[in-house]
């Protein structure tokens, strides 16, 4: 009986957890602060560094030969950073969208699902500029999504994080098939896919202008919805008590994390586990309260993006390794690591 | 072969007394009783031979589609005659040179695969544990393609590669996974498979010269670009392969009861680990042949074992696993005129939904 009530109230300490919370807040403003250092840092190393190291003072000298290499560079970093920003924060949005500790838009085949509607625009319908298939993307990303959820939950034990993760392997799997089936009847389209398949930021600063309005709706949308996720991380019960009303708070957190995936896959292609890991870091420093967790999260997927892309770089010179290899690279043991703890219902 | 392996084990067999239980009282109830389980006993043994019997003149009739139909018609009598060593003016070339070589690789890594992927999910005791969905499959591909592009390797060192790298994988996620098999296992197998998949494709933008066709081939699988000695050398190691197969196969039914109750019948769980280094050498020769055909070592073995009225079947679903792959090939060269797709595009293009299936009628937890 002893043993019982120390434990339990071990438990309560641990999710009321009145010291922890505190902690948590405590450890917002570090968190905060060295988020801004890390993000200037990276971005001066990813202007500065990779195959050829450039000193500071061509970026602000046009006259010099190194220029054009430093402003391209620039153009990507901005690029990572609104990708990073955008897949730090859908990551977040998924989490607690699902209570699911392993979403994230790769792992659930958002990203897959925004690339074939992508690759369908292209070859089958004739889109050629960024502006038209965006829309195809976001669509993707939507059905995805939604489909994904809905395999899931007609189970006899509904949808478990585990379901939700294979059947978003599963329809990763079938969605590339399909979209190898249709790049592999149009060489042209094959070519301008290679890259982006992979998942990239190298070489495409000149779409992020046309991609930019969409994700910042999206982050702020993500942003704005702090408090339901907190409702909602309760339970959906709990969350009703409260005075949400759930079904209008999931369906607009589903609009950002449509906005937010769909657009980072159209300027980058497919990046999985930026989404995973970046909550999950946050989380464990600030504690589970999302107006902490989502802003936090935004700013360190900028910063992981950015920082992996200049690894990348560095890596295997003169070659680069492109951003969404490098991310899968660091994700997977992460993910695995994720597993072997084995709290999935943890959220 | 077929007895063995398509039987298993009879761990009960030769009619122990079941009747000192009842006789006393009511003999004649007794030896109704013992009829009835040996009739209960044998009509699933008569119902294996069936189903391997029908899906064998499934495989031939598949092969035959495959060899002489299509956008050129070879007859019946012409192909025998070719077989027999006429020549007959571009018919001779594009049957020994295209399909024929296709649709005999299409058999074997077909069989491969399913026998592969069949002991994957009777010794796991789970459908999804297949050598293609926990990363096995991927595994051997990123290995061969590193073999390929980085060390410059052609021929038996890739298969080798493929052994390796099938093995390495499936040590890595069964160590990670601990001694729990079920999800966790298939998770982290699904995780690692992201990563090797990003490893294959990093190594193909290192190639430019590559095209669509080869880089498919690495990632879901293709009998596009073959030729007979690739065959001659895979057909070698799976014969190499097939007693030890007979011989450890005997014991499937029963670790399919679980590890305690087969170290209660006399099976410990090294014989059932060796079994499973047999299928994952199984699936690493089928992938460095056509490359990780998507989902075809997924299918055979539940598809097997539904014809087989649930019980599983080793040699059943190899020969799923064939008609599948040959099938599949076909479809996948004629389907659209003018496209040659790789048979993978194909086999995961509906393999994937029949998963996303299982998942939603809930079969996938353990059976019972």
């Amino acid at each position: 009986m002893t043993t019982l009530t120390t434990a339990a109230r071990g438990r309560l300490d641990r999710t009321d957890g009145s010291s922890s919370r505190r902690s948590g807040r405590r450890r917002t403003l570090p968190a905060a602060v060295l988020l801004l250092v890390a993000l200037v840092a990276v971005s001066v190393a990813s202007v500065l560094l990779g195959s050829r190291w450039i000193p500071v003072g061509t970026v602000f000298d046009t006259s010099s030969e190194l220029h054009g290499i430093a402003a391209a560079r620039l153009d990507r970093t901005l690029l990572g950073l609104a990708v990073g920003a955008a897949l730090g924060l859908v990551g977040a949005l998924m989490q607690g969208l699902t209570r699911n500790p392993l979403a994230d838009p790769g792992i659930l085949g958002v990203n897959a699902g925004a690339s074939f509607a992508m690759v369908l625009a292209l070859s089958a319908f004739g889109v050629s500029d960024l502006h038209g298939y965006l829309w195809f993307a976001f669509a993707g990303a939507a059905i995805a999504m939604v489909l994904v959820h809905a395999v899931a939950a007609l189970g006899r034990d509904g949808a478990t994080p585990m379901k939700i993760a294979i059947a978003g392997a599963a329809l990763t799997a079938a969605v590339t098939s399909w979209t190898s089936g249709v790049l592999i009847t149009d060489r042209q389209t094959m070519e301008a896919f290679r890259y982006w398949q992979v998942g990239t930021i190298g070489g495409r600063g000149e779409v992020l202008l046309t991609g930019l309005p969409f994700l910042v709706v999206g982050l702020v949308l993500g942003l704005a919805c702090a408090r339901s996720l907190n409702a909602l991380a309760l339970g959906e019960d709990l969350a009703r008590g409260l005075g949400r009303r759930v079904a209008l708070d999931r369906v607009v957190i589903g609009v950002a994390v449509v906005l937010l995936a769909g657009g980072a896959t159209a300027l980058a292609g497919p990046v999985a586990f930026v989404g995973l890991i970046v909550p999950h870091a946050v989380r464990a420093v600030v504690g589970p309260d999302y107006r902490r967790v989502l802003p936090l999260s935004l700013g360190y997927g900028a910063v992981l993006v950015v920082a992996a892309d200049v690894v990348g770089r560095l890596v295997l010179p003169p070659s680069e390794v492109q951003v969404g290899i490098m991310t899968a690279v660091i994700g997977a043991p992460f993910f695995i690591a994720l597993v072997r703890r084995g709290r999935m219902g943890a959220l | 072969m077929s007895a063995v392996l398509s039987e298993g084990p009879d761990v009960d067999s030769g009619a122990r007394p079941v009747a000192p239980v009842t006789t006393t009282s009511r003999p004649q109830a007794a030896a109704d009783a013992i009829a009835a389980v040996r009739r209960a006993r044998r009509s699933p043994r008569r119902r294996t031979r069936l189903v391997v019997a029908g899906l064998s003149v499934a495989l031939v009739l598949v092969f035959a589609a495959r060899t002489m139909l299509g956008d050129f018609t070879i007859t019946l009598p012409d192909f025998f005659r070719i077989l027999g060593g006429t020549e007959i003016p571009g018919a001779t070339y594009i049957l020994m040179e295209s399909k024929a070589p296709r649709a005999v690789l299409g058999v074997l890594v077909g069989l491969a695969f399913g026998i592969g992927g069949a002991i994957f999910q009777s010794s796991l005791r789970n459908p999804l544990a297949s050598p293609d969905i926990i990363g096995v499959s991927i595994g051997a591909s990123a290995a061969a393609v590193f073999a390929i592009v980085t060390l410059d390797q052609r021929g038996v060192a890739v298969a080798v590669a493929a052994v390796v790298g099938a093995l390495g994988t499936s040590a890595l996620v069964r160590w990670q996974a601990g001694s729990v098999g079920g999800n966790r296992l298939v998770l982290i197998g699904v995780g690692l498979s992201a990563a090797m998949l990003s490893v294959i494709q990093y190594l193909f933008t290192r190639a430019d010269e590559w095209d669509a066709q080869v880089v498919l081939h690495w990632l879901t699988g293709s009998l596009n670009r073959v030729d007979w000695p690739t065959i001659r050398v895979l057909s070698a190691l799976l014969l190499v392969l097939l007693p030890v197969l007979v011989l450890l196969a005997r014991s499937t039914r029963v670790t399919e009861l679980g590890e305690d109750t087969a170290a209660g019948l006399g099976v410990g769980p090294r014989r059932s680990d060796a079994l499973l280094v047999v299928a994952v050498l199984l699936v690493a020769l089928g992938v460095a042949a056509a490359g990780p055909v998507a989902f075809v070592s997924f299918l055979a073995g539940p598809i097997a074992r539904a014809l087989n009225g649930g019980r599983t079947t080793l040699l059943g679903a190899g020969l799923v696993g064939a008609v599948i792959v040959v099938g599949a090939d076909h479809l996948a060269a004629y389907l659209v005129p003018d496209v040659n797709y790789p048979v993978g595009v194909v086999t995961g293009a509906f393999g994937a939904p029949f998963l996303l299936w299982l998942l939603a009628t809930g079969r996938t937890s353990r059976r019972s």
